[in-house]
C-alpha cells in the first residue's frame, strides 16, 4: 500500500523503465502456471533470485506460500491490540464517567464505581473495536478498496479467480528485465508469458 | 520332518501375504465419506470435482435461478408471512402491547421467548466459522456460509423483539449511551443494557466476519461477469411472470453489468495477491479467536437478563453454560433444517456437503442436546438441595402445573429424540437427521417458553397467579419473523456464494503445494 495509491496528485510518478511500442509504461510481466506444485516452487525460485516487487496470485490461500515468497509477518495483530485496548479503556471510561462521575446511580446501596458490573460491556466494546480493525486494517495494508488495476485488465488473468496460478513481476522490481525475467519464468514451468501495461 | 527356524517361518509367511478384502461392514456406506479408519481421511468433496469444478457449482447457482420451479412460489409464502407480521408490528405499535396476551403476571412472554430463540439460533455460526475454525476442523467450509447468512438473519429477527417489546419504542433511543430529557445516562449495571451491547455487537462482529469471508467470492463472481461481458456473452436482465401466465419483459440492460457493478463494489478490488492471502489469513484468524470468547459471551449476558433477577425458576447460576449449550443445540438444528432441503434441491451439492457433514452435526446434537438434558436436571436437583420452597415449587409447577405439556414437549424434543444419534444408520439418514431437526427446533422454543412463562404465571403470591394465553397478534409477529429468516435466507441461497469457495478449494487435494494428486485424503497436510 501506498499513500499515492489514494492521492495521486501528491506525487510525481517516476519515469516508467520499460515502455511499450505504443508508448505505454509496463507494469510488468504475468506468468500462468497450471498447478500448485509448480507455482510454489517457482515461487521458491523467484525468492532466492532476490526479486522484491513481485506476487502470487492464486484462488485461494496456498499453505506455506509466505515462506516460499520470503514475505514478512504482517502487522495486523498490533494494529487490532491497539484497537482492542482503545475499545476497553474507552468502554471503562465511557461507564465511569456516566454512572460513577456526570450522573450518579444510586442502584441497591452498591458503590458508584465498580468494575465488575462494567465488565460486560467493555468486553463487548473491546471486542467490536477489534473486529472493525481486522477487517479495515486488512484492508487497508492490502491497499484496498482500489477499483481497478492493471492486471483486472487482462482477460487470462480473471481466471486467477477460478482455478490458474500466476506469478506477476512489476517493472519497478530492480531485478526486472524484460528478457531475463521471461526466460526465468518460462524455465520454472510458465504455461503461458504476458506482458501488462499500466492502465 | 525338520522343524523350521522361526525367523523363516515368519519370512515365508511374510512373502505369501495376499492383499485383504474388506469385508463389507468396514466398506464405506453412503457417500463414500464415512470411512472409520484414522489412518484416512474422509474426502471433503466427492466425484473428484476440479478446483473449476467447485467454481462452476457455486457461482453456477448465484448465476441462474435455481432447478425446478419451486423457489419463486416458496419466496412468495415466506414473504408473504413477513409482510402480515410487519403489518401486525404496526398494529401493535399504533395500539400497545396489550394487543399481545401479556397481563400482570406474565409480561414477558412470546415477545421474550422468540428473542432468546432467535439470538439461540444465530450462535451456529458463528461457533462454525470461529471455534471450529481455531480448531482447524476442515469439514466447516462446506456448511459456514450457509450457517454465518442464518446467523446475520436470525440475529436480525431476534432484534426486533426486545424493541417492539418495549411498547413505547420512539424511546428505544433511551438504550444507546446518550443522555435523556433529564441528562440522565443509562444504567450501566442492569443486564438488559449489557444485553443492547452483547447482541448488537455480535450482530455487526458476525456481519464483518460473513462478508470479510465473502469477499474472494465476490470478486470471483465479479470476474466471471467480466469476462462474459469481454466475450458478448452476456444476455439481457429478463423479467418473467411466474407460474402459467406467459409473460415476459426484456430490459435494455445487460445482467453481467449489474453483477460486475454489485459483486465489484463487494469485492473491494481483490485480486487473489498472496500478499493479501496472508493478511486475509491473519486477519480471518483474529475474528475466529475474537469471535470465539464472544459467541460464548453473548448467551451468558442473555441469561443474565432472567439470571439476575430473584425469580424462582431464573435465579439460578447454571443459566449461562446452559443457555450457551442451548444455543449451540438450537443453532446447529436449524442450520440442518436448512441445508438438508438444500441439499435436495440443489443437485452437485451433494458432492461439496457429503453425508460426513452431517453426521459431524448430528453429532454435535447430540453432546449438546445431552448437556442441555444435564442442565434441566441440574435445575431440578438445585431446586431440591437449595431446600427454598419458592425455587422447589416453581420446578415442581413446570413439570406438573398446568404448562406441564409445553415442559414434557421440551423434554421429549430436545433431550429424547437427539438420543437416536447414537445409532450410526440414524445419523447417517438426512431424512431422520431433518425429522429430529424439526423436533429440537420446536423444543428448542418451548425449552425458552418454559422458563419464561411458567416462572412468570406462578409467582410468590397465589393471588396474582394468572395464565398466558398468546393472541393472534402474538402467532402472526411470531410467524412473520419465520418468513423474514426463511425469505432473507432464500434470497440469500439465490444471489450470494453459498459455499466459501476460496476456503474449499484449499481443502482440496489438488491444493496441496507438495503433489498429493492421488491421495484422496482431501486434508492436505
Amino acid at each position: 500500500m501506498a499513500i499515492s495509491d489514494y492521492m495521486p496528485f501528491l506525487f510525481r510518478p517516476p519515469a516508467p523503465r520499460f515502455v511499450t511500442e505504443s508508448g505505454a509504461p509496463v507494469h510488468g510481466v504475468l506468468a500462468q502456471f497450471d498447478d500448485v506444485a509448480k507455482v510454489f516452487h517457482a515461487a521458491e525460485r523467484m525468492r532466492d533470485e532476490g526479486f522484491t516487487a513481485w506476487d502470487v496470485h492464486s484462488p485461494f490461500p496456498i499453505h506455506g506460500i509466505e515462506e516460499a515468497m520470503g514475505q514478512r509477518r504482517t502487522i495486523l495483530p498490533f494494529i487490532v491490540g491497539g484497537a482492542a485496548l482503545t475499545g476497553v479503556s474507552g468502554a471503562m471510561l465511557m461507564q465511569w464517567f456516566m454512572n460513577g462521575f456526570d450522573f450518579r446511580f444510586v442502584v441497591q446501596g452498591k458503590p458508584d464505581f465498580a468494575w465488575e458490573p462494567f465488565l460486560m460491556v467493555t468486553f463487548e466494546l473491546g471486542v467490536l473495536f477489534s473486529a472493525f480493525a481486522a477487517l479495515f486494517g486488512m484492508l487497508a495494508l492490502n491497499g484496498l478498496p482500489r477499483w481497478n488495476h492493471p492486471l483486472l485488465a487482462s482477460e487470462r488473468f480473471l481466471s486467477s479467480s477460478d482455478d490458474t496460478f500466476f506469478i506477476v513481476v512489476e517493472a519497478t522490481d530492480p531485478k526486472f528485465d524484460p528478457l531475463a525475467t521471461r526466460r526465468l519464468l518460462e524455465s520454472l514451468g510458465a504455461s503461458a508469458i504476458e506482458l501488462v501495461e499500466e492502465t | 520332518m525338520s522343524a523350521m527356524h522361526p525367523d523363516r517361518i515368519t519370512a515365508e509367511r511374510l512373502a505369501g501375504l495376499a492383499p485383504g478384502v474388506a469385508s463389507i461392514q468396514d466398506a464405506p456406506t453412503g457417500d463414500g465419506t464415512l470411512i472409520e479408519d484414522p489412518a484416512i481421511r474422509a474426502p471433503l468433496v466427492l466425484n473428484d470435482r476440479s478446483i473449476h469444478d467447485v467454481t462452476e457449482i457455486v457461482c453456477g447457482y448465484c448465476e441462474k435461478p435455481p432447478p425446478g420451479k419451486w423457489w419463486l412460489p416458496a419466496f412468495c409464502v415466506a414473504s408473504t408471512a413477513a409482510a402480515v407480521g410487519v403489518l401486525m408490528i404496526l398494529y401493535l405499535i399504533v395500539t400497545g402491547i396489550g394487543t399481545w396476551g401479556l397481563n400482570n403476571q406474565v409480561g414477558w412472554a412470546w415477545d421474550i421467548t422468540n428473542f432468546v430463540f432467535w439470538i439461540g439460533i444465530g450462535h451456529a455460526g458463528t461457533l462454525i466459522s470461529a471455534i471450529l475454525c481455531l480448531f482447524k476442523q476442515k469439514w466447516r467450509t462446506a456448511v459456514n456460509r450457509s450457517a454465518e447468512a442464518m446467523t446475520i438473519f436470525a440475529v436480525m429477527c431476534a432484534g426486533i423483539f426486545p424493541a417492539i417489546h418495549v411498547g413505547r419504542i420512539w424511546f428505544i433511543w433511551m438504550v444507546f449511551p446518550i443522555p435523556n430529557y433529564n441528562w440522565i445516562w443509562p444504567n450501566f449495571r442492569s443486564p438488559l443494557l449489557w444485553d443492547v451491547f452483547a447482541v448488537s455487537t455480535y450482530f455487526t462482529v458476525s456481519l464483518l466476519f460473513w462478508y470479510m469471508g465473502m469477499i474472494p467470492d465476490f470478486a470471483t463472481l465479479r470476474d466471471r461477469a467480466d469476462r462474459r461481458l469481454r466475450r458478448g456473452q452476456s444476455a439481457r436482465v429478463r423479467l418473467q411472470a411466474p407460474g402459467p401466465v406467459k409473460f415476459a419483459v426484456e430490459l435494455p440492460i445487460l445482467a453481467d453489468r449489474i453483477r460486475a457493478l454489485v459483486y465489484g463494489l463487494l469485492a473491494v478490488g481483490w485480486r487473489f495477491s498472496s500478499r493479501h492471502w496472508h493478511r486475509y489469513e491473519n486477519a480471518y484468524l483474529i475474528l475466529a479467536g475474537i469471535s470465539t470468547p464472544l459467541v460464548l459471551s453473548v448467551h451468558s449476558i442473555v441469561s443474565f437478563d432472567f439470571a439476575t433477577s430473584i425469580l424462582p425458576g431464573w435465579h439460578t447460576t447454571i443459566f449461562p453454560p446452559y443457555f450457551v449449550a442451548g444455543a449451540i443445540f438450537g443453532g446447529f438444528a436449524m442450520v440442518l433444517l436448512l441445508l438438508i432441503p438444500a441439499r435436495e434441491l440443489y443437485p452437485n451439492f451433494k458432492d461439496l456437503l457429503t453425508l460426513r457433514h452431517l453426521e459431524n452435526m448430528a453429532k454435535i446434537l447430540l453432546v449438546t442436546g445431552m448437556m442441555v438434558g444435564f442442565a434441566y436436571a441440574m435445575e431440578f436437583f438445585i431446586a431440591w438441595y437449595g431446600a427454598n420452597e419458592y425455587e422447589l415449587y416453581a420446578f415442581i409447577n413446570r413439570a406438573t402445573g398446568p404448562y406441564w405439556w409445553a415442559y414434557w414437549t421440551m423434554i421429549t424434543c430436545n433431550v429424547v429424540s437427539p438420543q437416536l444419534f447414537w445409532s450410526r444408520a440414524m445419523r447417517t439418514n438426512p431424512v431422520v437427521i431433518w425429522i429430529v431437526a424439526l423436533l429440537v427446533t420446536i423444543g428448542m422454543w418451548f425449552e425458552r417458553f418454559v422458563i419464561i412463562v411458567t416462572s412468570l404465571h406462578r409467582a410468590f403470591l397465589p393471588g396474582e397467579w394468572h395464565m398466558f394465553f398468546p393472541t393472534w397478534v402474538d402467532i402472526l409477529i411470531f410467524t412473520g419473523s419465520l418468513g423474514i429468516f426463511v425469505s432473507m435466507f432464500m434470497l440469500f441461497m439465490r444471489f450470494l456464494p453459498q459455499f466459501p469457495m476460496a476456503e474449499v478449494k484449499a481443502v482440496m487435494p489438488q491444493a496441496d503445494p507438495h503433489g498429493h494428486h492421488a491421495r484422496h485424503d482431501g486434508g492436505g497436510h
